[in-house]
């Protein structure tokens, strides 16, 4: 029975990752650079709910749209600001610095405007806990929703870029920034919109995370960050049901190797795996082995 | 060309000569200090103080600085030490080794006597170097690391970290809580790591039994599923938790979420649990906590401590604000015992007060009967706080 629950715990952290990882994989996808503040906006989405609900005293569910309309606009924001004017910079690792100069800044605003101090998040899952099997089996009522959350965002986004003019305009971009724009696709705005869609993501991600694991400081989102960045690469980075894959394999790998190896060698454990998917895949499990001619 | 390299060299002549400036002022000044020092030192006893009040750590450094000054208030308003008034001086070191000894070493030029600090464990301990080197005396009010008190010079007010996981295995077999315990440890982490080992040693000779041991490391600490799992297919009654009250309180609501509901028992930094904003304090109802000051208590000092800090800084005093209060009130001690005047150097100021510090007892807010030992640890007994509904309460 324990190892059920170990599954479960592990598909519920892994969907978390995955939709962080989401944000990770669409902007690499499309603008082919790594946004290491997407960790951080995960924090201020968080942060958002949380002074909504206990501050203003909104209804949860208003409170977590607000959240992700709140997120959206920093995510535009900071592409426009931050972001844009160095993408055709000489070197790639400009925005790059830059985004972790972003990540940065993030954190230290956080940190004047909330503190330092640890601050407990108050759930805004309102499903009751599931008994199963006679009470040997509990899966929380936030397992639950992130779970699901993850699937119904997963599809959601997949029929988006399948179907929708915008969607099928991202994959132009992310194929051929070049001939997308002789097309006569808005590139700008096409990133733009990738920035937004990646941040209200993060959004999600935040109310889930401190849902489901209670505790908010500004290096909150940091952490979780990483680890979503690892899965995408992991489930093959610029794939979006790479990062499903990626993010929930590597939160069921964390917490099976806590459980049945060593629960001090967890990470270690992860970052083994990873090593040696990427040796013997060096594009990760989904991603594309794209030849260029010369 | 040329003309460029001679102005160059021009430049750096005239860098060498500002720099070198720099020195002949900065010795010049810092001989007026030590003159200034000479002249002052005479009228008032110093009392140094280092700990961090920006940073991560801030928490505990400020209540150490609000402890402090409010006994060194009182003690001045009583008369001072042995008649000679008291100045403390609290330097900040953001929790951060080498900030410490600057402020250490600014505090030696201020002319100090005694060092009340440092706060956190791991300045204290390079702290302790240096003030081992210059013979200064040392008190620290909260570091626990053994290190902090390897030498002679050094003393603290707190249980050290193998104490206080010594002491929570033999008060959990004495009181008979429980017979099968599990053990969720930081392994990242010298406090947790340090409590959890002499935790497991002790419990070879308690009755009771360790039937699961997990560790956590801090970049994984927000999923305690599988560690609580574990605890709980072992048949835990009590689940041992020897870490801070951040993560400790992600482990009460995922406990809570898994119907699993031993004993919890922490240690010190357990304190602060009921006081992170937002934390559901249900959760923490019939949480055990080994504790060296509970401010609701009905001891009369420590109700009269509580209502002062209260009045001056507007909170209810936690373990850090009566470790410094009761620290400083040991120098008070040792100063007046030891016979130390105000003129003499800080070396011999630290000789006669650590011969005199195994003398002394004080009845201060975190123990009575409080008296120390050559090793630097303190000899007190450990008292157990549960959380009831709320609130603190004490149990024998």
């Amino acid at each position: 029975m324990s190892f059920i629950s170990y599954l479960i715990n592990g598909i519920s952290l892994g969907s978390v990752y995955a939709i962080i990882a989401l944000g990770y994989t669409m902007v690499y996808g499309i603008a082919k650079m790594l946004n290491f503040a997407h960790g951080d906006v995960i924090m201020i989405g968080a942060y958002v709910v949380m002074t909504a609900i206990a501050g203003a005293g909104m209804p949860p569910l208003l409170a977590v749209l607000l959240a992700v309309i709140f997120c959206t606009v920093l995510g535009v924001v900071i592409e426009s600001v931050a972001y844009r004017p160095l993408l055709n910079a000489a070197s790639s690792l400009a925005v790059l610095i830059t985004a972790i100069g972003v990540s940065y800044l993030l954190q230290n605003v956080a940190l004047l405007i909330f503190g330092a101090n640890t601050k407990s998040f108050s759930s805004v899952v309102p499903v009751p806990a599931l008994a199963l099997a006679g009470g040997a089996l509990t899966i929380s009522g936030e397992t639950i929703v992130t779970i699901a959350s993850c699937i119904v965002i997963m599809i959601g986004l997949t029929l988006f870029i399948k179907k929708s003019k915008a969607g099928q305009a991202m994959l132009a971009v992310s194929e051929d920034k070049g001939a997308a724009q002789l097309m006569g696709i808005n590139v700008n705005g096409t990133i733009a919109l990738t920035f937004a869609i990646g941040s209200a993501l993060a959004a999600v991600a935040g109310v889930l995370l401190c849902s489901a694991y209670p505790s908010l400081t500004p290096y909150t989102g940091a952490m979780p960050g990483i680890k979503a960045f690892v899965a995408a690469v992991f489930g093959g980075i610029g794939s979006i049901p790479g990062a499903l894959i990626g993010g929930i394999l590597l939160g069921v790998i964390e917490i099976f190797g806590k459980a049945y190896i060593s629960s001090q060698m967890a990470d270690a454990i992860v970052f083994g795996v990873l090593i040696i998917v990427l040796i013997v895949k060096p594009t990760g499990i989904l991603g594309k082995n794209i030849q260029e001619k010369v | 060309m040329k003309m460029k390299k001679a102005v160059s060299a021009i430049l750096v002549a005239a860098m060498a000569m500002t720099l070198m400036a720099g020195c002949g002022s900065k010795s010049d000044s810092g001989s007026d200090k030590a003159a200034d020092a000479g002249s002052e030192s005479g009228s008032v006893f110093k009392i140094g103080a280092i700990g961090p009040v920006t940073g991560g750590a801030a928490v505990y450094g400020e209540a150490v600085k609000n402890g402090a000054e409010l006994a060194v208030k009182e003690i001045n308003e009583a008369g001072g030490i042995g008649g000679t008034q008291v100045e403390l001086k609290y330097e900040d070191d953001e929790h951060d080794a080498e900030k410490a000894v600057n402020a250490y070493n600014t505090l030696k030029d201020w002319g100090m006597h005694a060092l009340l600090g440092t706060v956190t464990s791991a300045p204290c301990v390079a702290v302790g170097e240096v003030a081992q080197a210059d013979n200064t005396f040392m008190l620290t009010p909260s570091g626990t690391a053994v290190e902090c008190v390897q030498y002679d010079n050094a003393f603290r007010v707190c249980f050290s970290d193998p104490m206080q996981g010594l002491e929570s295995a033999k008060y959990i077999g004495e009181k008979g809580l429980a017979k099968k315990v599990a053990a969720i440890y930081d392994s990242s982490d010298v406090y947790s790591t340090g409590i959890y080992e002499a935790f497991v040693k002790e419990a070879e000779n308690q009755d009771f039994e360790i039937v699961a041991a997990e560790a956590f490391t801090a970049e994984a600490k927000t999923d305690f599923s599988v560690q609580l799992q574990k605890a709980k297919d072992a048949g835990a009654e009590l689940v041992f938790l020897p870490f801070y009250y951040t993560e400790a309180s992600l482990v009460l609501k995922q406990a809570a979420g898994m119907k699993f509901s031993p004993i919890f028992f922490g240690c010190d930094g357990m304190d602060g649990i009921l006081a992170v904003e937002g934390f559901d304090v249900d959760l923490a109802n019939n949480l055990m906590f080994m504790s060296p000051f509970t401010p609701t208590s009905e001891d009369e000092t420590i109700q009269k401590f509580v209502k002062d800090y209260e009045e001056a800084y507007g909170q209810t005093p936690n373990q850090f604000a009566a470790d410094a209060y009761d620290g400083v009130y040991a120098i008070k001690a040792a100063m007046e015992a030891g016979e130390v005047t105000a003129d003499m150097s800080p070396s011999d100021v630290c000789d006669a007060m650590k011969e005199a510090m195994l003398e002394i007892s004080i009845d201060g807010v975190t123990a009575k009967g409080l008296t120390w030992e050559a090793s630097g640890e303190p000899s007190k007994e450990p008292m157990v706080v549960k959380i009831e509904n709320g609130d603190y309460a004490v149990v024998e």
